[in-house]
Parts: C-alpha cells; structure tokens; sequence
C-alpha cells in the first residue's frame, strides 16, 4: 500500500519535470522559458520531496528509529526550494529587462520607456 | 532496482534537456534560465539519491546546495543588470 | 531584546530539528545548540526580524490558513502551464498592477505567490510599489477593467492574505 502511494507521487513528479525541459525547448522568448522554468520544476521537487518524506515516515513507522531524521530533512530542502525559486525567478527576470531582452510576440508592455 | 534510482534516471533525463537550452539559448538570460531549471533538478535528484541509500547525508548536501545555487543565480542576475559586485 | 530572543528560539527549534536521530537529544548536543543560536541571534537580529508585529502567533497562523489555497492555485498553475507547453498557445505581455501595499515583506509575499500562481511572473517593482507582471496569456477584457480592480482580476485574492499576513 505504501509503495503505491510513493510510485504515484514520483510519478506527479516526473511528469511535471520532465514537462519543465520541454517547455524550456518549446517556447520562444525568456519570459515564457521562466514561467515553464520554474513553476514545473517547483510544482514536480514538491512531489519528489514528499515521496522522500513518506517514505522515511513508513520506516520510521516500521521501527527503524533513525529514519525520521530522512524526512525532516527532506522536509527542510522543500522549503529551501519553495522560498529560493521564485525569487530567482524574479531576479533573472528583471535582469533580462534591464539588459535589453525584450518579450517576442508581446501584446503589451507597460514596462516599456523605464528601461534605465 | 529500486523505484528511486529508476525516478533519478528520468530526472537526469530531464537535466540533459534543459542543459540543450543552456547550451543552445540566444541570449544570455536564456542560458541563466537553463542553469537555473538544472539546478533545482539537481536538488530533487539528490533527495531521492538519499532516499535510495537511506543516507541523510544527500539531503544535507541538497539543502547548501539550494541555498548556494539560489545565491549564484542572484549574483549572475545582479552582474546582468550591470550593478558593480 | 525581544527580537534577539525570538531569533535564538527560532534558531534552536532549527537546531533541535536538525539533531533529531530517532532518540532523545544528548546533553552536549542541547548545550552545543543554545551556544550557536545565540550567536546565530546576536549576529542576525537585525535582518530575520524588522518589526515586533511579525513575532504575533496570529500572524503565523493565517500564514498557515494560507498554505492549502495556494498550493491549490498553484496546481492550476502546472496544468495550465502544461497546457500551453503541449499545444504552444501563448499571448504573453507586460502588465502594470497597483496593490496598495505598504511594507516590502508583504510585497515579498505578493510577488512570489505571482510568480507561482496561474500564467504569471512577476518582473519589476518601482519606488511606488507598483509591481510589472509578465502574464502568459493576456486576455483582451483585461483593458477595459478600472484601473483599481485590474490588481484583483490578475491574481484574485492574494493583495488581501498578503496585506493580513504582511502589515
């Protein structure tokens, strides 16, 4: 029972990392590269992670003592993930802004004249 | 074999695709992007390397690992923007 | 003082959760964490806490009240992104929203729940807090909403939980 759980969540995970690369093949400019970027792979570590988590809890269940440090520590990698992502995200951004990289295909741009 | 190694073969997968947009971009932000993407699949691929192993020690390593990576990307994106270091 | 106090607690719990090994913490263990987070607390007190208000329990748990819709938003946000990667339908732009915010934390807030909430990425912020947001698909009624309730038809609700989280 517990190895199903762990095969679905790893499987969510794939699946969204996988989807991550492609769309980074896939799209044309940076902007969009990003949005495919870094939520993907945020959303798929997510799963990833909690597979690790529920794993070391079903051996901590199971009497091996030392596994619970397996899943705290898991735990504290997803939020590393979770708090740093974004705002990677957010600085390259505004970086290719600011140095010249313009959206392709952009139906508007408010941003537009500040570029200083 | 165990469930996790075969997950880490997708995951590694996945980090020899985005490494062809980190190689291939036009520009420079799109190969700062590549690296990013390949950084946080890096961390999930340690997690579940750990997990295979049943060694905490991976997941320590994944956890500097994040917060190193997170301050490369904010340093490469500062020297874009032409701020001095 | 109530703020270097709060950040040893906060980096002993930190500590105490990064020994646990199954068993109960040892003695040199304890006494070697309260000796590192209190230098961790003399060294960091003036960057993790700005302000007595963000010490209030309350605070914390509409944080965690927070959690489940965001991480359902956040579902939406993958497929539709999964979406879009499969059959390559984008209309991206950059928008301009005016949130009202006030302090850089719950600005902070705003900002990555944008990047990782449905279709947008949040690019730039001015000195008027006006935040600049790459938006995936840009819908054409978007142009004809106010210029106050544009905020509210990008990204819903989340300027009130960061206003309630943040201030």
């Amino acid at each position: 029972m517990m190895w199903e759980i762990i095969y679905i969540l790893l499987g969510i995970g794939i699946f969204f990392n996988l989807l991550a690369s492609v769309g980074l093949l896939r799209f044309p400019d940076v902007y969009t590269r990003l949005h495919a970027g870094t939520k993907c792979t945020t959303f798929g570590s997510i799963f990833i992670a909690s597979a690790a988590i529920a794993y070391g809890l079903w051996r901590w269940y199971d009497g091996d003592k030392s596994m619970i440090s397996l899943a705290i520590h898991s735990f504290f990698a997803l939020i590393a993930i979770l708090v740093t992502n974004p705002t990677g995200a957010h600085a390259i951004a505004r970086a290719a802004y600011r140095s010249g990289v313009m959206p392709k295909k952009a139906v508007t741009d408010e941003l537009g004249g500040k570029n200083d | 074999m165990n469930v996790f190694m075969l997950t880490l073969l997708f995951i590694i997968l996945s980090i020899i695709v985005a490494m062809i947009r980190a190689i291939l971009g036009p520009t420079i932000p799109d190969r700062v992007v590549g690296l990013d993407t390949v950084n946080t699949l890096v961390i999930a691929g340690m997690i579940l390397f750990g997990a295979a192993k049943n060694e905490v020690i991976y997941i320590d390593v994944s956890i500097v690992y994040a917060l190193l990576s997170f301050i490369t990307t904010v340093l490469i994106a500062k020297y874009l923007e032409g701020d001095k270091l | 003082m109530l703020v270097f106090i709060g950040t040893t607690v906060f980096c002993f719990i930190l500590w105490l959760l990064f020994t646990f090994n199954g068993n109960v913490w040892q003695w040199d263990e304890i006494s070697a964490g309260i000796i590192f987070s209190i230098i961790a607390g003399a060294i960091s007190r003036k960057i993790v806490i700005k302000e007595y208000k963000q010490l209030s329990p309350k605070k914390w748990l509409l944080f965690i009240a927070y959690l489940p819709r965001f991480f359902y938003e956040m579902a939406k946000a993958n497929f539709d992104v999964a979406y879009r990667v499969i059959t390559g339908k984008i209309n991206p732009g950059i928008v301009k929203l005016s949130p009202n915010l006030k302090n850089n934390l719950s600005l902070t807030i705003l900002a990555n729940s944008i990047t990782l909430t449905p279709g947008t990425l949040s690019v730039d912020v001015d000195d008027e807090k006006n935040l600049y947001v790459h938006w995936i698909n840009v819908k054409p009624e978007f142009f004809e909403v106010s210029k106050e309730c544009k905020c509210k038809y990008v990204c819903s609700t989340f300027p009130d939980w960061a206003r309630r989280i943040g201030e």
